[in-house]
């Protein structure tokens, strides 16, 4: 092994150490930081599929935005660690991590790109595992998408077993025509909307 | 998909918004930003811009603007809040916890005086 590879492998066992104390505990923050690439690549549409099968043993998210994509070479290198679009330093752990997450129970993450087009991408866990990470606060997660990007059209999507929540962000703008999200009443009903309708997606 | 009586209560509250007076900040429009890049995520900036949410819900504050940034560089000190009030040069907190980030929201954004304690060089 090369020197600068032997550093480089150093390295990210420190990054790992270090990431470990301050370690994503949630399915939803993983959700989050993958959305946040979709802001990032400039999308004017974004949708978030939350699915849970407990027959067929799954829990499914999917990210999928119009943003500006990636070539086939950059789907490759993005789950590398010491791959990152960012200027401020040279690791990017969100994908790498999420990949590992979904392998140590028996699943897998897929990106799919078309570069001006959009990208897609899917993480798959088998639901039951023990390993599986909680999927934590989904509605927290929406929210702050939303509010922190209220340009963005999104989508989001809950199903578990078939009870299904929808909210699209689009016919909620309209209807404020101008109005702030950030409006204490506004901020009140959406939260009050989302939160419900993922609480009763959980529990029938 | 939000039903048609839902939309309905929508464009009231729209309609009773525009009617209110805006009670501004302590002097002028304030903008308040939280880095949400990975590193902001891992360390809990969901869970800071929650809180400036729920102040903003509670103490029924209008005409602040909450947007996001990326990483910032300064990932050993995520979560960061950034608070600009009108003309006023940024403010940049960093370790924001729920309970700094709704300090931030009354003392600094509500009556203008900035949290010393938290405040980082950038």
């Amino acid at each position: 092994m090369g020197g600068s590879a032997l550093i480089n492998c150093h390295r990210f066992y420190a990054l790992c150490r270090a990431a470990k104390r301050v370690s994503v505990r949630e399915l939803a923050l993983h959700l989050l930081d993958i959305a946040e690439n979709s802001v990032a690549a400039k999308a004017q549409n974004i949708t978030i599929s939350v699915n849970e099968d407990s027959s067929a043993d799954k829990l499914e998210m999917c990210v999928i935005d119009d943003g500006i994509g990636m070539d086939e070479a950059t789907v490759v290198r993005v789950v590398d660690p010491f791959y990152t679009s960012r200027t401020t330093r040279k690791v990017g752990l969100g994908l790498p991590f999420l990949k590992q997450a979904a392998e140590a129970c028996n699943g897998s993450l897929q990106i799919q790109s078309t570069l001006r087009k959009g990208t897609q991408v899917k993480v798959t866990f088998q639901r039951s595992n023990i390993d599986r990470m909680p999927l934590g606060d989904l509605a927290g997660t929406f929210l702050s998408l939303l509010i922190a990007n209220p340009d963005i059209n999104w989508d989001f999507n809950y199903a578990v077993d078939g009870r299904e929540f929808k909210f699209e962000s689009l016919p909620v703008t309209q209807a404020l025509e101008g109005i702030s999200l950030t409006e204490p009443s506004v901020l009140t009903y959406l939260r009050e909307l989302i939160e419900s309708g993922v609480a009763e997606t959980v529990f029938a | 998909m939000p039903n048609v009586k839902s939309l309905d209560d929508l464009k009231r509250l729209r309609d009773e918004a525009l009617e209110k007076r805006k009670v501004k900040s302590a002097s002028g429009q304030a903008q308040v930003i939280v880095a949400m890049g990975t590193c902001g995520i891992a360390a809990g900036a969901r869970d800071a811009m929650k809180a400036i949410l729920d102040t903003i819900e509670s103490e029924s504050l209008t005409g602040i603007s909450v947007t996001q940034t990326g990483c910032i560089g300064l990932c050993e000190r995520e979560p960061i809040v950034q608070v600009v009030i009108g003309d006023q040069p940024k403010v940049t907190y960093g370790k924001v916890t729920p309970e700094i980030a709704r300090r931030i929201m009354n003392e600094h954004v509500v009556k203008g005086n900035i949290v010393a304690d938290h405040v980082i060089p950038v």
